[in-house]
């Protein structure tokens, strides 16, 4: 399975890239939400994408709005993992059509139980 | 600090007595985990401390929180998601066929800690049966620690507590944001009757029961104990009722009278 990474923070794409390379994902990461389109473009199946919510160029609920309005990617799962912690972001996120939202900071049992959640097996 | 041997037999003891939950040798580290918050807020200098004020005064408050600190168990929305995938697929599906005329449900969720494993079901219950206002719910939860109904009736729970294996689609339609943790809301809340219940002291009455949920429970009681609580859930429970015990739990040799059946992806026992 091949998963998407997109985060502004270098350190945040090393820690959830390793947890899911743990889960032995192959994984593609992006600094923003308009590095994440085109690292779409080209690309074979991508199960999954984690996105953060505040980024430069393109917001992660704007990159969300963009792959689900132009249909691009109808079998990646979309987790939004992101320090806004306010009802009316995850609410937001969930109509843009983000499958899941998680909050940080996270622990590692937090990612899979959340993968478990969109119907994602990985233990 | 390391727990010293008498310390710990002395613990042993203790839990053994007031909840007949048996802490075998090689658990002292989770004495020592557990122990050693509730000495630091007692002021004291350490489970050694701890003991020797629980031995001069067998009765006080600090044994309540001693017995509190050794019986909490970990506990998380949708822990172990299959029981409530069972739940959702088969067994509501099937009980309001089953009970379609009367309307009446009654669910025991027993060991139900800090309250997440109700909630869960009663989130559930209300994604599932659509006309559940019009039912005769009775929802029971219990637990032996009065800080962990408190806690349940408060229903609020932190950012982790949340970030941990809740849909964020429940999040948004059950919970509220206070301040920087989560609270269920109140509609939610009243669904459920927290109790007090020490499961080897007398129970009180209950409805016929349609749905147990006794998870990670009967796993730290001895052979006869356990026996006892199952025979007693026998006679609770509904003829059609499901029961539900943890993944490393059986009846099998312990009451034969229950019959372990496949639940769409989990298993459960019926009479």
């Amino acid at each position: 399975m091949r998963a998407l990474v997109v985060d502004d923070s270098k350190a945040m794409r090393v820690i959830l890239s390793q947890i899911l390379r743990d889960l032995h994902f192959e994984v593609l990461d992006a600094c923003d939400g308009l590095d994440a389109v085109k690292k779409l473009e080209g690309q074979g199946p991508i199960e999954l994408a984690l996105v953060d919510w505040n980024m430069p160029n393109m917001k992660g609920i704007d990159f969300v709005r963009h792959v689900r309005e132009q249909n691009l990617r109808p079998e990646m799962r979309i987790v939004m993992v992101t320090t806004e912690t306010e009802m009316d972001y995850v609410q937001q996120a969930l109509t843009a059509g983000a499958d899941e939202y998680v909050m940080k900071p996270f622990t590692k049992d937090v990612i899979l139980e959340k993968l478990g959640l969109i119907g994602i097996q990985v233990r | 600090m390391p727990i010293s041997s008498p310390d710990f037999s002395f613990i042993q003891t203790l839990v053994r007595e007031r909840s007949a939950i048996v802490l075998e040798p090689g658990k002292e580290y989770l004495a020592e985990s557990r122990l050693a918050p509730v000495a630091r807020s007692a002021g004291l200098g350490g489970i050694g401390e701890l003991v020797a004020r629980l031995r001069q005064e067998p009765r006080g408050q600090l044994t309540e929180k001693v017995i509190e600190a050794m019986t909490t168990n970990e506990t998380s929305f949708f822990r172990d998601v299959h029981p409530f995938e069972a739940l959702r697929t088969n067994l509501l599906p099937e009980l309001m066929k089953a009970r379609g005329k009367e309307r009446t449900l009654n669910v025991w969720c027993a060991a139900s800690s800090s309250g997440q494993e109700p909630y869960t079901i009663a989130m559930i219950m209300r994604e599932s049966i659509p006309a559940l206002v019009e039912w005769r719910l009775r929802f029971i939860a219990t637990d032996i620690s009065q800080e962990m109904l408190r806690r349940s009736r408060d229903g609020i729970y932190s950012q982790l507590e949340v970030n941990r294996g809740l849909p964020a689609k429940y999040l948004v339609k059950y919970f509220e944001k206070r301040g920087t943790d989560w609270q269920i809301k109140a509609d939610l809340r009243s669904m459920i009757e927290f109790k007090e219940l020490n499961l080897i002291q007398g129970w009180p009455a209950m409805p016929p029961l349609d749905i147990v949920f006794i998870r990670n429970v009967l796993i730290y009681f001895d052979l006869p104990t356990k026996r006892t609580i199952l025979g007693r859930i026998r006679q609770a429970m509904h003829p059609g009722g499901y029961l539900f015990l943890g993944g490393a739990e059986t009846t099998l040799s312990i009451d034969e009278n229950f019959k372990r059946e496949q639940a769409g992806p989990s298993w459960c026992y019926r009479l």
